[in-house]
């Protein structure tokens, strides 16, 4: 009997590729037997747009590199620019830091558990999460202005300052979400249908992703310890205390199981850097003028453990107020890249499932 | 319901028309009032079910059209009634345009077998309940239609993978089914809800008897209406639509106002096979006691049973919404082996089991 393979194209709009991922799946009925990413639909010059920008104005656009996680890649941009400027941020402006992109972390996973259950199908989850990644988008506009994309981070600090009102406010939230986490857990964890659909799915052995540079939960997931806010500490990453979650599982349960016990390993960090900052005063910035900063000669790359991995800004200055070169590399590339491997032989239905458990968004993965 | 039928065929000779005239359009009337009854409960059914899954996650659901939202649905299906209907390039224009038509119908004629009250049922056949099951499997043949019709992949795998859930969700459900003829000795509809009048009220229901077969219906029924979790035939994160994607306009109300009749009407069958239907869950009907010496006021009876079986349907209804709140979707392949190695056994070792108890209770005459 002759078989005939149907050519499906999925996106790049689709409702669940995460923004404008498109798919090409070869499928022999519901089963896939190839399947191509194509990537930079969502193309917006990130790394270009630099080479024609002072590093002042450059800084509000790199808020725009991972929507959801805005506080990691202007943390790495302002990491990379005070190490080529030979400054030292004042430790007070490296707790707030530290408190604002652990907070991220705990929106970003939220958001993420949202949209991985609805791409599994349940609606519920989403506006759980949603209802509570709204505190955390309140704490971040009472202290930035900004909801998503915030430009508080500046060269040699944070623009404003935090009060005890404010850090009451976060120890509010701290005491709240394990409640809320555990409400996720209570619908989710041992529900019979999400194990079936997650367990042994979309198995990502520890040789591949390290062979494909996958990073992050996803790479916790696959039972190998490497967080860069352990291994090579930034801000006030090596004076708090906390430990990495990671799982043997290597399938699409194990990544859900690291990012619920991340959101618990961040709310840790939270409240000893919230303690910290009751305690102590100090200078938030070096107040260094920033408008037409000239960048001595030299190169570096910031590391930074965003909420979809190792995410680092290359910054090449030549000595004139604007960057030579900036090159950013995000997790999610490495997700969507390790994509075709991991489904192969899957069902249609899987595919969908197992690429909502990587955690991609999409403008991360085009820049 | 017979003394409506003699004077109309009365009325009819007395203007010297057929009596076969009066017999085939009779039950015509009554079955207007109900497709219109129908489309006002489809319209109450969507609405409820917004304003139930916003309960559920903490929104408030529709509120802006009419008072709480009640006028939602209805500016909904004008905007559905004024949009344009689309013919994707390359497809059947036929079969196309047929399908809506042939998943509509099916769930209009269910409404017709239903007993509402013991002396309202339209078409009062024999075999009922088989009948009813035999329609209820029609719509697929629809989807079926739909999905190959529209030329869109997307529209194609939900078309057969609606196919293939139906077909096997379709054997347990006959299985419950048989076992609930067994104890009830009949398959005719109204019949099986007078079995279930008894002296315990609720305890006469075939639901103690046949809990097990609710349980595996249930399941089924969800299933068989391509609901959450088994909504993958128009499952939203991978196939878009499913079988409608390429639907637009009214031809897509018809797939959707099929889909709320058709979840109402199977919640109705259920409640007649296992919760006694039109009977009162008080054992003795309110207009009876209310009513006691007033014959002509007794026939608020009628109207009181078709208000049991809507206040039953509607709780299964709502344990419906409460399911698709709560779980996520099956995968395919588990989809299919949930079906053949778990309900399908069950439902033949819950015949075979009821079959025997029956055989025994009866004194063991064949």
């Amino acid at each position: 009997m002759n078989k005939t393979l149907m050519k499906l194209n999925i996106g790049p709009q689709h409702p669940s590729t995460h923004g404008v991922l498109r798919l090409i799946a070869e499928l022999d009925g519901e089963e896939i037997l190839s399947i191509e990413p194509v990537v930079g639909y969502l193309h917006r010059g990130m790394e270009k747009l630099a080479e024609n920008r002072s590093y002042l104005q450059y800084l509000p656009m790199v808020d725009r590199v991972d929507y959801l996680g805005g506080f990691f890649t202007s943390y790495a941009y302002c990491d990379a620019v005070e190490h080529l400027l030979d400054v030292t941020v004042p430790k007070r402006a490296d707790y707030i830091r530290m408190l604002c992109m652990e907070l991220n972390r705990i929106a970003s996973h939220q958001l993420w558990l949202g949209t991985f259950m609805l791409d599994l199908g349940a609606s519920s989850p989403l506006f759980y999460c949603f209802r509570d990644r709204e505190d955390i988008l309140s704490l971040f506009e009472e202290l930035t202005g900004q909801r998503m994309m915030y430009n508080y981070f500046i060269f040699g600090g944070v623009r404003f300052d935090v009060t005890d009102e404010w850090l009451n406010k976060v120890s509010d939230f701290a005491a709240r979400l394990p409640k809320a986490i555990s409400d996720y857990e209570k619908i989710i964890t041992l529900n019979p249908i999400f194990t079936e659909r997650t367990i042994e799915k979309g198995i990502l052995p520890a040789l591949t992703a390290l062979q494909y540079s996958v990073t992050g939960p996803n790479l916790r997931a696959s039972g190998i310890e490497l967080d860069f806010r352990k291994s090579m500490p930034y801000t006030a990453y090596g004076d708090v205390d906390f430990v990495i979650s990671q799982s043997n599982r290597c399938d699409s349960y194990g990544r859900y199981l690291v990012r619920i016990q991340e959101m618990k390993t961040s709310l840790d960090i939270i409240k000893q850097a919230v303690i910290y900052l009751k305690n102590h005063s100090g200078d938030i910035s070096l107040n260094i003028n920033p408008v037409n900063i000239k960048v001595p000669e030299g190169e570096y790359t910031s590391y930074v453990e965003s909420s979809r991995g190792l995410l680092s800004c290359y910054l090449k200055a030549d000595g004139s107020a604007k960057p030579y070169r900036v090159k950013w590399r995000t997790g999610s590339y490495y997700a969507v890249e390790v994509l075709p491997e991991i489904v192969k032989g899957l069902y249609y239905n899987d595919l969908i499932a197992i690429f909502g458990s990587l955690d991609v968004i999409m403008p991360e993965v085009d820049r | 319901m017979n003394y409506l039928y003699f004077w109309y065929i009365e009325l009819l000779t007395k203007y010297r028309i057929p009596k076969l005239f009066g017999d085939i359009t009779f039950p015509v009337l009554p079955f207007c009032i109900v497709a219109a009854a129908i489309i006002f409960a489809v319209l109450f059914l969507v609405l409820a079910e917004r304003k139930i899954l916003g309960l559920f996650t903490q929104r408030k659901g529709p509120n802006r059209v009419g008072i709480w939202g009640i006028m939602q649905t209805v500016a909904d299906a004008i905007k559905l009634l004024c949009k344009q209907n689309i013919d994707p390039r390359g497809a059947d224009k036929i079969l196309y345009n047929a399908a809506p038509i042939l998943v509509f119908v099916p769930a209009m004629i269910l409404w017709g077998i239903i007993p509402y009250s013991s002396e309202f049922v339209f078409m009062n056949f024999s075999v009922s309940a088989l009948l009813y099951i035999s329609i209820a499997a029609l719509p697929v043949i629809g989807i079926m239609l739909a999905g190959y019709a529209s030329n869109n992949k997307f529209s194609l795998i939900g078309a057969v993978r609606s196919g293939a859930q139906i077909i096997s969700y379709e054997l347990p459900t006959m299985f419950v089914l048989l076992s609930v003829v067994l104890v009830s000795s009949s398959m005719n509809l109204k019949d099986i809800v007078f079995s279930q009048l008894g002296s315990f009220s609720i305890f006469n229901w075939n639901i103690l008897p046949c809990f097990l077969g609710f349980i595996i219906m249930f399941i089924s029924v969800l299933a068989e209406l391509n609901r959450c979790p088994f909504d993958l035939p128009e499952a939203e994160s991978e196939l878009v639509a499913g079988y409608n994607t390429e639907y637009s306009g009214m031809r897509f109300a018809l797939f959707f106002l099929a889909e709320y009749a058709m979840m109402f009407v199977m919640c109705a069958f259920m409640a007649i096979l296992f919760f006694g239907g039109f009977l009162p869950v008080t054992g003795k009907y309110f207009s009876e006691m209310l009513f006691a010496d007033n014959r002509f006021l007794q026939l608020f009876i009628y109207v009181e049973q078709v208000i049991w079986l809507m206040l039953k349907t509607f709780i299964l209804v709502f344990m419906v919404m409460l399911v698709r709140a709560t779980l996520p979707r099956l995968g395919s392949k588990e989809l299919m082996k949930f079906s053949w190695y778990i309900l399908l056994p069950l439902s033949m070792v819950n015949f075979i089991v009821i079959a025997i108890i029956k055989f025994y209770i009866d004194g063991g005459a064949v």
